[in-house]
Formats: C-alpha cells, sequence, structure tokens
C-alpha cells in the first residue's frame, strides 16, 4: 500500500531587510506603513495559509563602520504589527521572531500570551539567539552573553516561558457576579524559577491563552540548534529548500526527536522558499534572471564580496574582475549585525574558489554573486511550481514551505491565484480551515491534550 | 475646537475603576481577555468624539494594597499587554488617540520607543505613551535583575528616595525613547535607483544616550512615526513627578480634589515648565476624576452605595471622586477648566455604564456648553490636542 499523501503546509514571510527583497521594482511599496502588512495578511489568509512569519533584527546592520545602506533597511516592531493583523484576519497564524537574549522571559511571555488571547489562539514564537555586544549597545545589559552560552540561555528563557504560561491551568476565573468570586485560586499564576541565567518568582499576570502556550519555532542550523529544535520547538524555520539538502536536514533532524521522547509528527520542518512564478516555464526562467539582476545592483554585488573579503572593495569595478588581493582573516568583521557572514567559514578557500570559477566562466564580480547567491527555489509556471513544492513534501524534502516574495506587498498575490487552486486540486492542500487557532492549521496537540497523552503513555 | 473647549479622554481598566464593578450586569468580566471586549469600549469611546482613551497595564498581579500583592479572590485579577490592545483597536477605529502604559522600571526602551511608533504607524497617527513607574518588590522578583526594598510608608524619607530614584530612570527612559524617534529623519528613505542606496544613511543617527540605568546606542530600527512624536504623558501626584511632566510630557495627569488645589498644581506645573525652558511650548494638564454619572444623582449615589455593599469597604482613591449627573460634571469640569486645566481624563467607575454616560451624557452636556468638539477635527492624536508635529532634534542640528 502506498503512503497516504502529506498535507502540504504554507507560510508566507514579509519581505525582509535584505537583497532577496527588491524595492527599485516599480510595483514595491511601502516596508513600514500598515496597509503593507495588511495586503500580505490578507492575500496569505485568502490563500488559506497557515500563517504569515515576521523576521526582527535589533540594530541596523553597518558595514565599514557604516550603516548597510543599500537593502531596505528600517522595520516595525514584531509584536505591535502582529497584534494588529489579528485585527484584519480571522484564521491566518501570526509568527513572530523575538531575540531570547536582549529580552526578559516575565515581559515575553506576557506579551505572547496578550497576543494568543487578542488573536484567539493564533501566535507563534521564533525564538532566536544572539550574543553580540553591536547589537548589546542597544539595551540594558549591553553585549553580556558568551557565544558559546547563547544556546543555554535561549534553553531556559523557553523552558522560563513555559513555566509562566503553565502558572495557570485555565479555570481558575470564575467571574461569579453573585457569590463575587473572581479567581478559584488566590495563587492562580504562582511561579517560581531558579536557574542558570534566570531567578525568578512572583506571580504572572495573563491567565491561560486559546492555545496554552504560543506555537514554537526555531531557526538556528548548528548542531546545538538542531538539538534545541528537536527537544523544545513545534517547528524549524530551516533554510534547506532544495530537494536533497531539504531530505538530508529533515532526516537529520526527525530522527533527533526519538530521544526527547517525541514523534515525528511533533515537529514541523518549514524551510524559507523564494519564487519566479509567470505562465509558462520560460518566461519564469526569464523573470528569475531578471529578479537576480534586480537583487544584485553593482553595488551590493561588492558589499556582498567584502563579507568573504573582510576588506574595504569599494574601489573595484562590479563589472570587472575580483580582486587578487586576499581576504583579510581577522576576527574583526566588516560587516556587523549580520548571520550571513558565518557561513563562509573559510574565507580564503572561497575566495580561491570564486577566483576560479570567474576565470572559467568569464564572470565579473556582479556575475559571480549572481550566479552562486541564492537563486530562487521554485522558478516555473504554476503547474511546475505546484507539481515541485508537492514532491519535495511527499519525498520528505520538507513538510511544506514559508514562502519568501521579493516584492512587497504584492508578491504573494499571483502564488494565491495561481498555485494554491492547484495544490487544492491535488488534495493536498486545505481548501478552507479547519479550526480556529494555528495549532489547528499545524496539526499540532494543545498542550493539555500533549500532556494528557505522556500520562497516559507512562 | 472652540477656545472654550476642553479635552477629554477615558481611563481604561479591567471592568472599571470600582473593585466591585465586575459584579454589574453590564460588565462582562469573562470577556476582558478577549479583543471584542476592549473593541467595544474603544469604539463606544470614538462614538462620543473622545480626544484618546488610556490604558492600565502593569508587570504583576493588581493589589489592593500599595506595594504587595495582596492574593485577593473578590476582585479583577490580570490583565493583557496594553500595547498590544491599543494595537489590536487601532484597524478598527479612525480616530481616537490610543495610549497604552507602558512600565518603565524594568523595560527597554529601545523595544517600546519602537513599539509605540509601529502603534502610530498602525493608528495613522493616533499613538501615545502613558508612562508608569513600580515601587514593588514582588514585582521586580519577576525580572530578577534588580532588588527594590520593601518599604514601610509612602511618605517616609526611604521611600522618596527610591520613587525619585525610578522617576530619575523614567526621565531618562523618556529621554531615550524621543531620541529613538527622532532618529530617522523623516525623509531618510530615498529609494534611489541610481545609486543603490535605500536610505540616505546621513539622515539616521546614533542617539548615543548613556544614563544611569542603561545606555542606548540607536538609532531605531523603525522610522520616524507618522507623528514625529507620540504623546508622551504621565499621571503625578507630588513635586518630582510633576517635574517629569512639566520637563518631558505631553500632557500631564493630576489629582486636585478641589479647585484651590487645581491652580496650586497647575501653577506648580508651569513654573517647572519655565524652569526648563519649555514656556513656550504647550502642554496639557488634565485633571483625573473616578465618575459615577445616572441622570438622576440620588440613582448615582444609590449605585455607588450598593458596589461599596458589594466590595465590604467605601470606595477611596487617588483621584476626586464624582457622582452624580452629565449636567453636574459638565459644570463642575468647566468650573476647574478655570484653574488653568486643559482637559480631562475620567476613570468611570464601571466601564459598561459609565462610559456610555460620558459618551451619550456628558459629551452633549459640554457641547451645549459649547465647551467640547462636535466633530473630529484632526487626523492625528496631536492634531486632536493642538499639537504641532515636531521638527527633528538631528535635522535642526545638521541643517
Amino acid at each position: 500500500m502506498s503512503k497516504p499523501l502529506k498535507q502540504i503546509h504554507l507560510a508566507a514571510h514579509f519581505p525582509g531587510v535584505n537583497n532577496t527583497t527588491v524595492w527599485s521594482d516599480p510595483e514595491a511599496g511601502s516596508h513600514i506603513e500598515f496597509s503593507s502588512f495588511a495586503h500580505f495578511a490578507k492575500t496569505a489568509e485568502r490563500a488559506k495559509f497557515d500563517f504569515l512569519f515576521l523576521a526582527e533584527g535589533l540594530r541596523l546592520r553597518e558595514q565599514g563602520g557604516k550603516i548597510y545602506d543599500l537593502d531596505v533597511v528600517g522595520r516595525p516592531d514584531t509584536f505591535t504589527i502582529l497584534a494588529a493583523l489579528a485585527a484584519v484576519t480571522e484564521h491566518l497564524g501570526l509568527t513572530g521572531t523575538i531575540n531570547s537574549t536582549f529580552n526578559e522571559p516575565y515581559e515575553v511571555a506576557r506579551q505572547f500570551a496578550s497576543l494568543d488571547h487578542l488573536s484567539g489562539g493564533r501566535s507563534a514564537w521564533n525564538v532566536v539567539t544572539s550574543w553580540d555586544a553591536f547589537t548589546g549597545e542597544n539595551f540594558r545589559r549591553g553585549g553580556f552573553l558568551p557565544q558559546q552560552e547563547r544556546y543555554s540561555r535561549a534553553k531556559e528563557f523557553l523552558a522560563t516561558t513555559q513555566e509562566l504560561f503553565d502558572s495557570w491551568q485555565g479555570d481558575e476565573i470564575l467571574a461569579d457576579q453573585a457569590s463575587g468570586v473572581f479567581l478559584r485560586d488566590a495563587k492562580a499564576g504562582s511561579f517560581v524559577h531558579t536557574g542558570q541565567h534566570f531567578d525568578i518568582h512572583g506571580q504572572f499576570n495573563v491567565p491561560r491563552s486559546p492555545q496554552g502556550r504560543p506555537v514554537i519555532f526555531q531557526a538556528g542550523d548548528s548542531d546545538e540548534g538542531r538539538e534545541f529544535a528537536a527537544s523544545s520547538a513545534d517547528a524549524i524555520f530551516s533554510r534547506y529548500a532544495t530537494l536533497k539538502e531539504g531530505q538530508a536536514f529533515y532526516t537529520d533532524v526527525k530522527n533527533r526527536l526519538a530521544k526527547y521522547g517525541r514523534r515525528q509528527d511533533q515537529l514541523l520542518i518549514l524551510p524559507a522558499a523564494s519564487f519566479a512564478l509567470a505562465d509558462t516555464d520560460a518566461e519564469a526562467e526569464e523573470l528569475a534572471r531578471t529578479v537576480r539582476r534586480q537583487q544584485v545592483s553593482g553595488a551590493t554585488a561588492l558589499k556582498h564580496l567584502e563579507f568573504v573579503w573582510n576588506r574595504d572593495l569599494s574601489r573595484y569595478d562590479p563589472e570587472g574582475p575580483l580582486p587578487d588581493i586576499d581576504p583579510d582573516v581577522s576576527d574583526n568583521h566588516i560587516s556587523k549585525g549580520r548571520a550571513q557572514v558565518r557561513m563562509y567559514r573559510d574565507p580564503l578557500a572561497t575566495a580561491r574558489e570564486w577566483r576560479e570559477l570567474a576565470e572559467a566562466n568569464k564572470w565579473s564580480i556582479r556575475d559571480l554573486v549572481i550566479n552562486t547567491g541564492n537563486r530562487q527555489n521554485f522558478i516555473g509556471s504554476p503547474e511546475t511550481i505546484a507539481r515541485t513544492i508537492n514532491e519535495y513534501v511527499q519525498a520528505d524534502a520538507s513538510d511544506g514551505f514559508i514562502l519568501v516574495p521579493h516584492i512587497t506587498p504584492t508578491g504573494l498575490d499571483t502564488f494565491a491565484d495561481k498555485v494554491v487552486p492547484l495544490l487544492q486540486e491535488q488534495g493536498v492542500f486545505r481548501t478552507d480551515y479547519e479550526g480556529p487557532t494555528l495549532r489547528h492549521h499545524l496539526g499540532l496537540a494543545h498542550p493539555d491534550e500533549a500532556r494528557g497523552e505522556q500520562r497516559a503513555a507512562s | 475646537m472652540s477656545p472654550s473647549s476642553l479635552h477629554l479622554a477615558v481611563a481604561l481598566d479591567g471592568t472599571g475603576w470600582h473593585p466591585a464593578s465586575w459584579r454589574e450586569p453590564v460588565a462582562r468580566p469573562r470577556e476582558l481577555f478577549t479583543a471584542g471586549y476592549w473593541a467595544d469600549l474603544v469604539v463606544e469611546a470614538e462614538h462620543g468624539q473622545l480626544d484618546f482613551v488610556t490604558i492600565e497595564d502593569g508587570l504583576g498581579p493588581q493589589s489592593s494594597h500599595f506595594l504587595d500583592p495582596d492574593e485577593r479572590t473578590d476582585q479583577v485579577r490580570g490583565r493583557l499587554d496594553a500595547v498590544l490592545i491599543a494595537s489590536r483597536i487601532a484597524p478598527l477605529t479612525r480616530h481616537i488617540g490610543l495610549v497604552p502604559t507602558a512600565v518603565v522600571t524594568h523595560t527597554e526602551p529601545f523595544h517600546l520607543s519602537k513599539a509605540i511608533a509601529t502603534l502610530d504607524y498602525v493608528s495613522t497617527g493616533r499613538a501615545g505613551v502613558r508612562v508608569q513607574i513600580t515601587a514593588r518588590p514582588n514585582e521586580a522578583a519577576h525580572f530578577g535583575r534588580r532588588t527594590i526594598p520593601a518599604i514601610e510608608a509612602y511618605d517616609s524619607p526611604r521611600t522618596q528616595d527610591l520613587v525619585t530614584d525610578l522617576l530619575d530612570e523614567a526621565a531618562d527612559w523618556v529621554e531615550a525613547v524621543r531620541r529613538l524617534w527622532d532618529s530617522w529623519e523623516d525623509d531618510a528613505e530615498i529609494r534611489d535607483a541610481a545609486t543603490g542606496r535605500f536610505i540616505d544613511r546621513d539622515k539616521l543617527h546614533y542617539i548615543d544616550f548613556e544614563g544611569r540605568h542603561f545606555s542606548v546606542k540607536g538609532p531605531s530600527i523603525t522610522p520616524r512615526p507618522p507623528q514625529g512624536q507620540p504623546l508622551v504623558t504621565a499621571l503625578g501626584h507630588q513635586t518630582v513627578p510633576y517635574r517629569l511632566i512639566a520637563r518631558q510630557a505631553d500632557v500631564g495627569y493630576i489629582t486636585p480634589h478641589d479647585t484651590d488645589q487645581a491652580r496650586a498644581i497647575v501653577t506648580e506645573i508651569r513654573d517647572e515648565q519655565s524652569a526648563a525652558g519649555r514656556e513656550g511650548e504647550p502642554l496639557h494638564i488634565f485633571g483625573d476624576l473616578v465618575v459615577f454619572l445616572d441622570e438622576d444623582p440620588a440613582a448615582a449615589a444609590a449605585r455607588r452605595d450598593r458596589l461599596d455593599t458589594l466590595a465590604g469597604e467605601p470606595f477611596t482613591s487617588d483621584a476626586r471622586v464624582f457622582t452624580g449627573t452629565p449636567a453636574q460634571l459638565a459644570d463642575l469640569l468647566v468650573e476647574f477648566q478655570a484653574t488653568g486645566l486643559t482637559g480631562f481624563r475620567l476613570r468611570p467607575a464601571v466601564l459598561g455604564h459609565d462610559l456610555p454616560a460620558i459618551t451619550r451624557g456628558l459629551v452633549p452636556e459640554l457641547q451645549r456648553r459649547n465647551a467640547f468638539r462636535t466633530a473630529y477635527e484632526a487626523d492625528t492624536l496631536r492634531g486632536l490636542l493642538g499639537l504641532a508635529r515636531p521638527a527633528n532634534r538631528y535635522a535642526a542640528a545638521s541643517a
């Protein structure tokens, strides 16, 4: 008997503060005005997507000691936008990236529990960590956290917020006007947490929210990040959207679940995926090339090369050959506030490889950056993209995708209108929401049910 | 608005300011943690063309004690984050200002500055913030970052030292937040395709704030909000907070119990304002009043008595408590206005009853006296309060 078809999960990443987002296109709108967020969210909900995803950055990026000015710069506050989006949508999940380093558990727990109440159970938290003193300069504690402790803090931060969410059971508020009993239990919300990073106690002041706790996302890719996800997350925002890499990541992470007593369906793998969609495959290929050139201007190409060379390359011609000098391998990096630079672990080797590639293909600096950088994950007609997405999901390269359009706020419209109906026809994507909460959309049990299951099993 | 007009805000807290308010049939206490409850209240306030609503908040359970938890089960306990309530309501309203409370004692000015800026974007120019300190040791323990000593008496010298220290921190907090709001010039986003530059980075500014409790480098991650500077408001009962109001706020709330007190406090704040070199700048001083409103004064008094009986003790407040008809309240507000108050923040004893009494009873009475607007005359909260959009401090410095 063949395996039953997996249902695909789809989400929409609001175009971000990076060069995937094409701001120079005449169609590109505001990245700040609420009308852009509302349009984007309503499109995602019209298409019955699982959720909308917001990234976060707590310090404007710098390169060579100056604020980086070539990408979209600036974004609103995550919680505040998600709360407002709850007013203009009814079902769409609302996922926010919130840093565990430059926040405190009591406050973050209040904000997520409040968002969950105000959205009727649609909140999710992408837990990220950072340690850099650069970002810390905007916060009370500065750069207080050694890099090797960031996951230990993140884990304890998440565990502490879970204790706060669980400090209310959900049946404490009686609000009996006749008898005058508002609270069943004067100790509702009581908590004590004593740990390496947090030593706090008292009473949490937000009653249990519809989902019990927000859905937890994790995005880190290191071994520690994967363990963190396997132990504590409901979903992973991954970066492996190709078939082979996706399958490898999927297998690796899902195999880690058993040791935490968790089933394979209790952790969803959702890679970020960009796309170039047109009426025909040929037109889509052409669109993909055009968009790549929009994403990588000459100025952007030079700045990108600086991530590897770690030197000021502004005197080079982006349409000319690669620099013949070698990268500066000192610790003090030219780029600040960007996770991407850590991908190049051996800059000398990368530089050598790129020079060889450029010579072999007669590529300029800009050609090289366009061709070695991230090409769109899905390129093609609606039929091609729908078929590919379904193949990848059925082949366990993922459980679905978090789509990253390159145009704000209309970049999702055509996907919603053309690709989603094809997936629905194939019976692999919902035609309507089946429940009110994000846990329903993702097929995740309510924490109370999950606890019940564990008790029954033990 | 005519020059004789006064401004009106309503303070939203739970089911109302009387601790037994939740037991009234109109109170909807089981809906306190839903968006619909708050939406209905703010839509009602907007129906009355009020200037703004404030939303109370706190970093711990409500308590009938000044500084400690009380473990009572007969009053409303638990609340949602006020900034998020305001943001959830913003798309459902068009004119009314939204002023959530932010507790500044344990929180990050960087986070709150972008949250209020974002509220200003979401509401297209109707955001403000009411800054509040907390001296509660139990709330400090929720953060575990510092110990706040338990203090015995409200007026002891130790208490005064602590409150002064917390208010100094609040002053730093407001300064950092205001700088962050200005850290992008209005025209910083250029989208210059020719040079590939999205922003003109010379129009972004480090704020380099350094205070005793925190430092903030900047710039904000959020561009300058629509109003430039969203409204900053604070409640004060004594000289130290009056100074914060005089130096840094757009609206101060005070609690005079009679017109003589009102006159004295207004004078004190205006003197501080002059001393701070702000005499030319508009600063609103609102009187806070708790209100029990009924068409028959005896009914209002009886309702108050009934609630006091349910609560098991007579209601007391830092603010003057008014019990009577909307017409009597209108007369009182006009009388208080003559002391130099420019508006009032009314705290409805029972929101489900006294808020509609304000919007449908008091407002028409004031309009009849030519003392309140008959239509919203501006698109922003600053506009409603007659406050110009301020110049950017950094643009002025570089010009």
